[in-house]
């Protein structure tokens, strides 16, 4: 999430220079030098307090995360870290050989990754889109509908994700329940936290808690466009799909920038839904990074190569960021000049 | 939309019944209508479980991160916006990317930092509310900095500008004037941190003991080793659940009102 | 004036932050810094947490009064007590005492973290030989000396239905796994199931193929430690297990999911007939069933006779007590884990327990020769083996743990289960395993 880079252009507080070289003369009648001084140290100061605490519970016990990854930390040596040997690129050659079990399952683990959060975010997407669209129109028991639409984001994820787990269980569920024995869609009923279906389960979960996010959101982006905008397109004979395609769709473009890449990067590393759902040892078809890493980590205390597997997924995240962000914001920048 | 509002209100409807069922219910094959209601699981669940402490855990270690994160996201939005100061983009970027960082690469060394802080110092941050507190408002400090700048933004710097006429220094200006006119930004931004801080799992699970354990990891009592307790599940789930749908229902007004103004602009 | 709102702003959030981090009510457990007080991490035995802090609060009283000695008393649930374990060991900030599982000695006697219970400290609380030699083997690697003190010991038995065994006219449990299938095919029909299965429950399913791979004659790891679990033996006693649902079908494939302890459901339910369990009478009483309802025989055997040579029916299950060795009160814990081992502490527990005391002399009491305490007392005495006592246990159990869960989810699924694909999912399980 680092939306600074591309909103600098529309958020450089060009005014703040002008700003400040406004409050300059009042200010003059106090000794200069303290007052420089507490101008450029202001900000500084205001920033501490988060910069600390990011320091403390992030930058630094991220490198400690990164140190770790280059040494071998099995129970061996976890009770003093320092003990523990340095083995160089040996933790990243164990993750990244896919030809060798542990590097496989983690390739494996981590497509099956890709792929669910590329259809988690697309469904979080469309369906959150259509109800904020849908929303827009003023009708009886609007504000009763988008309240309900808001459950599952306020829910606790624990809560939510325990009460899906009780709903798919094979034999006493109410999804088998619907699915074999009202519906009678399948011969024998399914199992949803085994096997392949279990990625299923995992994604509808995972939709139902994810949409309202992406419904807030739209809905918000949906008001900051001017009604006029519209009513000048309806008088110019404008349909409602060319509405949306030439007016609400384009100006939506900077909320779905950001909207798409916090949802991308929350499901990417979401580590509650599957955990809750799956305990420890996940499926296969529904192994996801995060639940992988702990895995190997705290399950079979190798805290060296689940670092190294860390690192590398951190190294992925940013790539994808970085290149996302350039990418959007250079198709951006001609979308906002008209 | 009624297919999503079923699809939405479906777990709520199961929780809900099946909070209201006898364990024999609940353990066998799935009814929409109970057997019979009762609702024992409703005063089972303190016994099983000290659900009442667990509560209490969740609701200083919620509150306490959410008001600490927003004053300090206010402070660190408010520079950026109005500032120009050297390191001001490697800050924001910065702060911002810690949102990639998977958790479970510094779940053991922060747990190492908050020991050794504990050792050195006598501030007991590990096992303690004050550990996982200051964990949890660094998680949602960084989507908080970020959508407050961009409410910051949105504030008519003239109002600065008259603050500091009438004699505000800029901290004054920001606390008369900047905070006032950015409320639905700074509830949406409270909203947002005390829920994150009310369900996460992994750090609450290794960073507390029984005496600090919040309602995310002390919900997992009701599964023992011998057996499951679904409605008492159920019941507590629902329990934990209905003050924070509630309030986050109250407050949904101000959360649009303010992520219009902050994030999306 | 400026100045001093600045200043006055910076402290407030300073103190704010000092205030967040200053107010938790928690002490991290720092391990008794005075020799009067004691740390301890016990596990969840009873029905609930609550219900343990009940049984042990009384105990722990009479320690007090005593001794003089103070012990804070956790009790830890399961799903976080290896973490929390692993985090003290790191950190070295643990409890004085605790509990652990007794498959967990070899690993965390890896880490060095716990006390090594030598001859000299094993006299202190009255001599190795008041244990058993099962339970005591149970407790760290081979030669070694051991990490933990046993406390509680358990042992599989074949719990059944009387009802249900009688309806279908079988007239005594099963002695061997052949009359066990037989009696199984004639109890599975109408919706009703012969045998339940906790199939995505690693340490159960560890459990389950480790008796049957006794008795094939096989261990999953060699004499010098290597994993080995290819074998054809380890092949043959997994395919058993898991053709009880597959070929058999005497397992209702839902028991797949199963990770939650939905068999004892199922049995308390009269939806399975069998359980293959370690001291079930309680969850059994909480579902409503009566004593008379159901009855104890020993895990079946290849032969129809446990003990002697391989005829290993049940792992050396239960619970050890073991001591930070960075306690500061080293003396305090000693005379604790005493305390706890002390034949009449081990009546009373192993008692509210439904376990076996490791304690010989405990053993001896009439508690325990019930007729269901008996099958366990005389599995324990005659015919369990501890699993393999090596540091890579944990692996060990979630590699092959996992594998049997797949294996489950093919056969529930209706895939066929061979002996090419056992052992295809052994060698994968068995190339995770650290080199």
């Amino acid at each position: 999430m680092t939306p600074a880079a591309t909103t600098t252009p529309r958020r450089a507080p060009s005014g703040s220079v002008s700003e400040r070289t406004g409050a300059q003369p009042p200010r003059s009648r106090r000794p200069r030098l303290p007052g420089r001084l507490r101008r450029i140290g202001l900000p500084y100061l205001l920033l501490l307090p988060a910069l600390v605490l990011e320091l403390l519970v992030h930058l630094v016990p991220m490198a400690i995360g990164i140190v770790m990854s280059f040494r071998e930390l099995t129970q061996f040596y976890i009770r003093d870290l320092n003990s523990a040997p340095w083995n160089g690129l040996d933790n990243f050659a164990l993750a990244v050989d896919v030809n060798q079990p542990v590097g496989e399952s983690l390739l494996r683990s981590f497509l099956t990754t890709c792929q669910f959060t590329v259809l988690s975010v697309g469904l979080c997407w469309l369906i959150g889109t259509a109800a904020a669209v849908f929303l827009q129109e003023n009708f009886r028991g609007r504000g009763l509908l988008r309240a309900v639409f808001l459950i599952p984001y306020a829910l606790p994820v624990y809560a939510a994700v325990i009460t899906w787990a009780f709903m798919f269980q094979r034999d006493n569920g109410l999804i088998n329940h619907v699915v074999h024995d009202q519906l009678g869609l399948t011969d024998t009923p399914p199992f949803w936290l085994i096997g392949d279906n279990s990625f299923v389960a995992l994604l509808v979960v995972s939709v139902w808690k994810g949409w309202p996010f992406a419904f807030l959101i739209m809905m918000a982006g949906l008001q900051n466009i001017p009604r006029e905008l519209y009513e000048a397109a309806a008088i110019d004979g404008a349909g409602v799909w060319q509405q949306v395609r030439r007016i609400t769709l384009p100006s939506l473009r900077p909320v779905n920038q950001v909207l798409v890449l916090v949802l991308f990067l929350w499901t990417f590393n979401d580590f509650n839904t599957p955990y809750v759902l799956f305990g420890k040892a996940a499926p296969e078809a529904a192994d996801l990074i995060s639940v992988h890493i702990y895995q190997s980590s705290f399950v079979t205390w190798n805290f060296g190569t689940g670092s190294a597997m860390s690192v590398l997924l951190l190294i992925f995240l940013l790539a994808v960021t970085a290149g996302y962000l350039l990418f959007t914001s250079r198709g951006k920048k001609p979308a906002d000049a008209h | 939309m009624t297919l999503l509002t079923g699809f939405v209100l479906l777990p709520v409807y199961v929780m809900v019944s099946s909070s209201l069922k006898p364990l024999q219910d609940v353990s066998g094959s799935f009814r929409w209508m109970p057997s019979g209601l009762t609702v024992r699981p409703y005063f089972d669940i303190w016994d099983t479980v000290p659900l009442a402490r667990y509560f209490v855990n969740s609701l200083v270690v919620a509150g306490a991160a959410t008001v600490c994160s927003v004053v300090i996201a206010v402070f660190a939005a408010y520079a950026v916006s109005r500032y120009d100061f050297r390191g001001k983009r490697v800050f924001t970027v910065t702060v911002l990317s810690t949102q990639m960082f998977p958790g479970i690469l510094f779940l053991l060394p922060l747990f190492l930092i908050y020991v050794n802080i504990g050792q050195s110092t006598g501030i007991a941050l590990f096992g303690s509310r004050g550990g996982l507190i200051l964990t949890y408002l660094t998680f949602s400090l960084p989507f908080s900095i970020w959508m407050l700048i961009g409410y910051f933004d949105s504030v008519p710097r003239e109002l600065d500008e008259a603050a500091k006429v009438d004699g505000c220094g800029p901290l004054g200006a920001l606390l008369r004037v900047v905070v006032p006119a950015a409320v639905p930004g700074i509830v949406a931004v409270a909203v947002y941190a005390f829920m994150t801080a009310w369900g996460e799992v992994l750090f609450a699970s290794v960073m507390t003991n029984d005496t600090t354990r919040t309602l995310a990891v002390g919900l997992q009592g009701y599964s023992t080793q011998n057996d499951v307790y679904w409605n008492q599940i159920m019941a507590a789930s629902l329990v934990v659940s209905v003050p924070v749908v509630a309030g986050f229902l109250l407050l949904q007004r101000y959360l649009v009102a303010g992520l219009t103004a902050g994030a999306v602009k | 004036m400026r100045r001093i709102r600045a200043a006055a702003a910076i402290a407030i959030v300073t103190s704010l932050t000092i205030a967040a981090t200053g107010c938790g009510g928690g002490e991290g457990g720092t391990g008794g810094a005075s020799p009067k007080t004691l740390t301890y991490w016990a596990s969840n035995q009873a029905p609930s947490v609550e219900a343990d802090k009940k049984i042990l609060t009384a105990e722990l009283k009479k320690f007090e009064k005593r001794t003089g000695i103070k012990v804070k008393l956790e009790v830890v649930p399961w799903s976080d007590l290896l973490t929390r374990i692993l985090a003290a060991t790191t950190s070295g900030q643990g409890p004085d005492v605790l509990n652990i599982g007794n498959t967990w000695s070899a690993s965390l006697q890896a880490t060095g973290a716990l006390l090594p219970w030598d001859d000299a400290a094993f006299d202190k609380i009255g001599g190795r030989d008041r244990f058993s030699e099962a339970a005591v083997a149970s407790a760290g690697v081979e030669g070694k000396d051991p990490a933990a003190v046993p406390l509680y010991s358990l042992s599989y038995a074949l719990y059944y239905n009387k009802r249900m065994f009688e309806d279908a006219g079988v007239e005594k449990p099963p002695a061997t796994w052949d009359e066990l299938v037989a009696t199984g095919k004639k109890l599975s029909k109408g919706g009703k199931w012969a045998l339940g299965a906790e199939g995505s429950n690693l340490s159960n399913n560890i459990h389950q193929i480790f008796a049957l791979g006794q008795q094939h004659g096989s261990d999953f790891f060699d004499a010098s430690g290597k994993p080995d679990f290819t074998s054809d033996a380890n092949v043959a006693a997994v395919k058993q297990y898991v053709d009880f649902m597959a070929k058999d079908k005497i397992i209702a494939p839902g028991n797949a999911e199963y990770a939650q302890n939905q068999s004892l459901q199922d049995f308390a339910r009269g939806k399975t007939a069998m359980v293959l369990w370690q001291a079930a009478a309680s969850t059994f009483a909480a579902h409503g069933m009566k004593p008379d309802d159901w009855g104890v025989a020993p895990v079946p055997v290849p032969s129809g006779a446990p003990g002697g040579g391989r005829q290993v029916n049940s792992m050396v299950a239960g619970i050890n007590m073991a001591v930070f060795k960075n306690s500061k009160n080293l003396d305090g814990a000693t005379e604790f884990v005493k305390f706890m081992t002390s034949d009449e502490e081990q009546k009373i527990l192993n008692d509210s327990y439904g376990s076996i005391p490791p304690v010989k002399a405990a053993q001896q009491d009439p508690a325990f020769a019930a007729p269901d305490r008996a099958v366990l007392r005389d599995t324990l005495a005659k015919s369990a083996a501890p699993l393999p006592q090596v540091p890579e246990e944990s692996q060990f159990e979630t590699a092959v743990g996992t594998a049997v869960k797949e294996l489950f989810a093919d056969a529930a699924a209706g895939r066929p289960v061979t002996t090419e694909s056992v052992r295809a999912r052994l060698s994968k399980a068995q190339q995770q395993m650290p080199k």
